[in-house]
């Protein structure tokens, strides 16, 4: 089965964030669409630690410790950036300012529930972070995962058996196989990747989906 | 590329419905958007619902809103002034709706709205006049009162500087309820004193970030 690269996915999910959009990226794969967003699109990248209109990576030797984003790695800032403390950036997210934020996912479910935080295993050690403040508050949430884990497994599922990060949040997937769309009729395919029928998606899928629509179809 | 400034005063206010709330930012004069209450007193909507710590000075901005007849219900914490004759006589006769709100509370309902914040437990008011029919809880032996967020379908603010992106400073004490205003409503128009380039703010210094603003318009 033809999968798209963790790349490819990024790129995927960046070319659906419009102009003018004020974005959160979720530690892990999400950070990945950064390097993904079209050039002539102007969009505003904030990071929980503080940070609106967070830039790339800096140049090596030009790495300041006081400039990191959430995954504590080196960032910088845009011109037209701003700094903030901790208690304002979360109140952009709770408050609904955030048009999007795109997010990592252990399990989705059908009517959008995400669970991303904790494995539930007895030896785990459970770590939240912003994770369910984020998935409350932008307008819109998209998940961006694998779609079955390394053992072969549904990532999509009825119900997730993991501990949720918070309740029908969801609005969109985007996994290596396809783009669905969480509705109240259901996960509605809107794209899959090249060869991929609906069949063969669907069989790999532990939740019932919803074909693309006709006119989508290729 | 993203333009938020716009080229009028009467653009910045033209879809003001009728019946709409508008927090209106200054205390007193110091940071009351009154270029922006002028418009919107040209715009001719009607109506409103009014968040603003006062309730007019003399007889502009704020004052003369009230006095174009335009607002059917003040919220706000101190109305009676020395020179708040308009709201007075418009009270007086029974004209004009007033919800008094303790400063704090009403600035923290104001942050509740815009932090996302579905209610919170105050001490402020308990027992008195303006907690009346307010539920209660007892919180570390003290009682508190359940007060919830003040939202807005706009905010009209006045800053300072601004830039294309909605970045905000301001000026003295004419910040006051700008900020915590510009999270809390649907549209936040600036007013300000000067648009500047993007990035001639220091980003350490930025008291509203864009994000928070719709519309800048210099006046």
């Amino acid at each position: 089965m033809k999968r798209l690269t963790r790349e490819q996915l990024a790129a995927r999910v960046a070319r659906d964030i419009p102009e003018g959009a004020y974005v959160n990226l979720g530690i892990g794969m999400p950070t990945l669409v950064a390097n993904y967003l079209p050039r002539d699109r102007e969009i505003f990248l904030h990071s929980e630690n503080g940070i609106l209109g967070m830039g790339p990576a800096p140049a090596p030797g030009e790495e300041d410790p006081d400039l990191i984003n959430a995954g504590k790695q080196p960032v910088t800032l845009l011109p037209g950036g701003s700094f903030f403390h901790h208690a304002d950036s979360f109140a952009m997210m709770r408050g609904g300012h955030l048009d999007i934020c795109v997010l990592g996912a252990f399990e989705v479910s059908v009517s959008g529930d995400l669970a991303n935080w904790h494995t539930g295993a007895a030896d785990a050690i459970p770590a939240v972070g912003g994770a369910m403040d984020l998935a409350i508050g932008a307008k819109q949430v998209l998940v961006m995962m694998e779609h079955l884990t390394r053992a072969g497994e549904s990532k999509i599922v009825e119900r997730c058996r993991y501990p949720l990060t918070a309740v029908a949040c969801v609005d969109r997937i985007y996994t290596d196989l396809a783009v669905i769309d969480v509705t109240p009729v259901g996960l509605r395919v809107r794209e899959m990747v090249d060869g991929l029928t609906f069949a063969e998606l669907q069989r790999v899928t532990r939740a019932a989906l919803v074909p693309p629509p006709q006119d989508m179809c290729a | 590329m993203v333009n938020k400034t716009v080229a009028s005063l009467q653009a910045a206010v033209a879809d003001v419905p009728d019946g709409a709330t508008i927090m209106i930012g200054g205390f007193g004069v110091a940071g009351q958007p009154s270029a922006l209450i002028d418009a919107l007193i040209a715009q001719g909507a009607r109506n409103l619902t009014v968040i603003n710590n006062n309730a007019g000075n003399g007889e502009r901005g704020l004052a003369a809103l009230l006095k174009a007849r335009r607002v059917r219900k003040m919220v706000c914490s101190f109305p009676r002034q020395a020179d708040s004759f308009v709201f007075d006589a418009l009270y007086r006769a029974g004209e004009v709706e007033l919800e008094v709100v303790p400063q704090g509370n009403l600035a923290e309902r104001i942050r509740a709205a815009g932090a996302g914040i579905g209610a919170f437990f105050t001490p402020t008011g308990h027992g008195t006049l303006l907690a009346e029919g307010k539920e209660t809880r007892l919180i570390a032996g003290r009682p508190h009162v359940l007060e919830y967020p003040l939202t807005a379908d706009f905010a009209l603010i006045k800053a300072h500087r601004g830039d294309r992106l909605g970045n905000l400073v301001y000026r003295k004490a004419a910040r006051n309820f700008g900020p915590v205003m510009a999270t809390a409503a649907a549209c936040t128009v600036a007013q300000v004193d000067e648009v500047v380039d993007v990035g001639a703010l220091d980003p350490e210094a930025v008291v509203t970030p864009g994000i928070f603003v719709h519309r800048v318009v210099v006046a």
